[in-house]
């Protein structure tokens, strides 16, 4: 197709696209997400494929690979068009019964209906499945409806219309208020506000002027950034063009982690796809805006995430932050005004300008304004991603979207922010979810990683987990957070190891301080969050470890030991077959007992012991 | 058989500028999955950069490697969701089983073991990465067995 030179033939392609997708044409959508992936959803695309062909109904059903649709729990995952029925755990033998309900009367396979776990009763849609049923997703709608890698689905939900449209009616100014005015903040980590950041970069006199989609999702527990870019870049895409126009920027770069695969793939083919339309390069649809974007991948740096960073990655270099000011805006890529944003702050940019500000505005509280994604995770029934509006509380997050807690234990804090978040309490479980909220309770929104924990997960553990993560991506540029991650992390590990003194809490709250306040980059700056967190809200399973030599969960390795209860023990011997180190004695039929100086605490028995006979005290 | 290209013909593909070095040690190391020590002298020589500085660069960033690996390359998730299920208990009996005491490659180079954080899976932790195909809800009574099946495999291979 050649270039389109105007917004007139922007139309005409447009509206071509729509007429093409007939909404009555049965069209089977499977999650080719990486949750879904692994959980089989090529073998279920290839069996559809196969299923369809035989029915000979090739040409009258369409088969898309889709993007995430979020309910990682349930994959794979699918929706059959133009009903919208929801199927889940979805296998490869089911492709023959979906065809040919297909074909024939349209009627649902009642047995991949998802099903209530309570109630029993089966759920047709995703709208009438709890977990989708109280989200609001204004950026992830569009995952199950769309093949990422066909510019015209996306032109045909709508995509690039509100390129078309600041191109045709509004000033670059204008979009800058219409962004400012929706209250659209930072959906990276710090919730700066976008608008004020587009201000201060338009004022700056020196060219050329850069923007950045920052990509490089480090948090180790969080997938969002990944699963829009992989199920819809065009909408990422337009937001960037827009800023284009918005900041007077010429060149545009991306950096994408290289643990993402499949999101460099997509994003690779949608610049592609808008560069041979006419949407990138020279004279965008006939307009004087020239814009060209690169694609930088990642080389595995947490740090990398931090925009001074983030920079000095794309320049080639080590990722190290830099003082600031002067910010990016002010001296950024190669010392010129740079802007850079999140994948989820650019995708709300095309929804905020179609919408209206106002319309983006009414979501949410007062400060946080439009819907944020999480990743939930850990603890919980529903793990997925959700897109909520701000304010929601935790509650309906973990009870209703969420489906509580596994086994039927109990909440005991959710880690909201990632290794620069902090845990919050269950006591808080009426918590509103915004910016402020957050921070006042002592953690941060950060990108979205939201990781929900049982009795059975020991905060001091969790707060060593972190302190881990955060000594090995320290850079090492500053003394604070080189010295100081590692220090922290050491009288953890002691606590944890039954070795620790009620002195180190005092000096673990003092050196989180000096850390907070002294560290250069946002990294240090953050990174006591999960240690202050814990100590705050936990400081009785910290006074367990240290004073009582207790891990109450049972998690901390040294501080717990292996017994067999001889009443429950039926002498099964699957035990005495998976101990790594010959620890346990007895015959078959006989009851078995666990030799303490030989275990090494290993948790093989608990998991084979079927009468649940092993006990940890 | 396609014959694997050499450093000269990886650093053809870009032009000679430092910004692109990450780029490039990147496609060395997906094609050796390492940095060999003369690829990195080539990289400095055509780039007009100090060794040291292409040694900071290939040290400081997580995906890559100056170590050679082994056949199957194993990628054990610690990421926040896979801890706090069981990964750690997961690695020990991978590493114990593969008489490793701490992540890197058996001596028969049969397997690399690699920690990573996170590859998005959350849902069906604790997983890992064997090669390119991803492993969901492991408990460490799955190892023997998973380690089998691709010992197996390469039996199999051998035999072709």
């Amino acid at each position: 197709m050649p270039k389109l030179q105007s917004l007139a033939e922007f139309e005409q392609w447009r509206v071509a696209c729509r007429a093409q997708r007939d909404p009555d044409r049965p069209c089977l959508a499977v999650c080719a997400g990486s949750g879904c992936t692994a959980a089989g959803a090529p073998d279920v695309l290839a069996a559809l494929r196969k299923a369809v062909t035989r029915a000979g109904l090739e040409g009258s059903v369409d088969i898309k690979s889709c993007g995430c649709h979020g309910f990682c729990e349930r994959g794979p995952v699918m929706l059959v068009w133009p009903e919208g029925t929801f199927y889940n755990r979805v296998a490869a033998r089911d492709a023959g019964d979906i065809v040919a309900n297909v074909s024939n009367g349209r009627r649902p396979v009642e047995r991949l209906l998802y099903q209530d776990p309570i109630t029993g009763a089966r759920a047709l849609r995703e709208d009438d499945v709890p977990f989708y049923a109280r989200q609001q997703r204004i950026l992830f709608g569009n995952n199950g409806k769309i093949d990422p890698t066909a510019i015209e689905d996306y032109l045909s939900v709508g995509g690039y219309t509100a390129l078309a449209r600041v191109l045709s009616q509004m000033t670059p100014e204008e979009v800058v208020d219409e962004v400012k005015r929706s209250g659209l903040r930072g959906r990276g980590g710090a919730g700066f506000p976008t608008g004020q950041k587009w201000e201060v970069m338009r004022q700056q006199p020196g060219t050329p002027k850069y923007l950045i989609c920052n990509a490089d999702e480090g948090d180790p527990g969080a997938f969002m950034d990944r699963s829009l870019l992989e199920g819809n870049p065009h909408s990422v895409l337009e937001g960037m063009i827009i800023g284009a126009f918005a900041l007077g920027a010429s060149e545009g770069y991306i950096y994408v982690r290289a643990e993402y695969p499949l999101a460099v793939k997509h994003f690779r083919i949608a610049i592609a796809q808008a560069e041979e339309h006419g949407l990138l390069g020279q004279n965008i649809l006939g307009s004087c805006l020239n814009f060209r974007v690169h694609l930088v991948q990642g080389a595995g740096a947490f740090v990398c995430g931090e925009e001074t960073a983030l920079i000095a990655s794309v320049e080639g270099r080590v990722g190290e932050p830099q003082q600031r000011p002067p910010y990016p805006a002010q001296r950024g890529l190669w010392g010129k005004p740079t802007v850079i944003n999140n994948v989820k702050t650019w995708a709300s940019v095309p929804v905020i300008i179609n919408r209206g500000a106002d319309w983006y505005a009414a979501i949410g509280t007062a400060g946080s304004k439009g819907t944020m994604v999480f990743s939930l995770v850990g603890k919980i029934n529903n793990t997925g991603l959700v897109e909520v509006p701000m304010g929601i509380t935790l509650r309906e997050m973990i009870y209703e979207i969420g489906g509580g807690i596994p086994g039927g234990k109990e909440l005991k804090a959710v880690q909201i922010g990632g290794p620069s978040g902090g845990c919050i309490p269950a006591s808080l479980i009426d918590l509103p979810i915004d910016y402020e909220a957050l921070t006042e309770a002592g953690s941060m929104m950060g990108s979205g990683g939201m990781v929900v924990m049982d009795e059975s997960t020991c905060m001091v553990d969790v707060a060593r987990y972190f302190m881990e993560f955060l000594e090995e991506e320290s850079c090492g540029k500053c003394f604070p957070c080189r010295k100081g991650t590692q220090r922290l992390r050491e009288i953890l590990t002691r606590i944890s190891q039954g070795k620790g003194t009620e002195e180190d809490l005092s000096l673990l709250e003092d050196l989180g301080w000096v850390v907070r306040e002294t560290s250069l980059c946002g990294l240090g700056q953050t990174a006591p969050n999960p240690v202050l967190t814990t100590l705050r809200y936990f400081r009785d399973e910290y006074l367990a470890h240290v004073r009582e030599k207790r891990c109450p969960a049972k998690v901390c390795r040294e501080l717990i030991t292996y017994e067999i209860e001889p009443t429950l023990c039926d002498g099964c011997h699957a035990c005495v077959r998976v101990c790594a180190s010959d620890a346990i004695l007895g015959e078959k039929d006989q009851v078995h007992t666990i030799d303490g100086a030989k275990c090494i605490k290993c948790g093989a028995c608990l998991e084979v012991c079927q009468p649940k006979a092993v006990l940890v005290h | 058989m396609s014959t694997s290209p050499n450093s000269e013909e990886i650093l053809a593909r870009w032009p000679d500028r430092a910004e692109h070095l990450i780029a490039i040690l990147q496609d060395i190391q997906e094609e050796h999955h390492y940095l060999p020590e003369p690829a990195l002298r080539a990289v400095a020589q055509r780039l007009r950069l100090p060794l040291t500085e292409v040694f900071h660069v290939a040290t400081f960033y997580n995906c890559f490697t100056l170590e050679p690996v082994g056949k199957h390359l194993i990628q054990v998730c610690l990421g926040t969701a896979c801890h706090v299920r069981g990964a750690p208990r997961v690695l020990d009996r991978l590493l114990r089983d593969l008489k490793l005491s701490a992540p890197g490659t058996t001596d028969d180079f049969e397997f690399t073991v690699r920690t990573v954080r996170c590859i998005g899976c959350c849902g069906l932790a604790p997983v890992a990465r064997v090669d390119a195909n991803t492993h969901p809800h492991l408990t460490q009574t799955k190892v023997p067995g998973l380690l089998k099946r691709y010992r197996r495999q390469e039996a199999a291979q051998a035999a072709d």
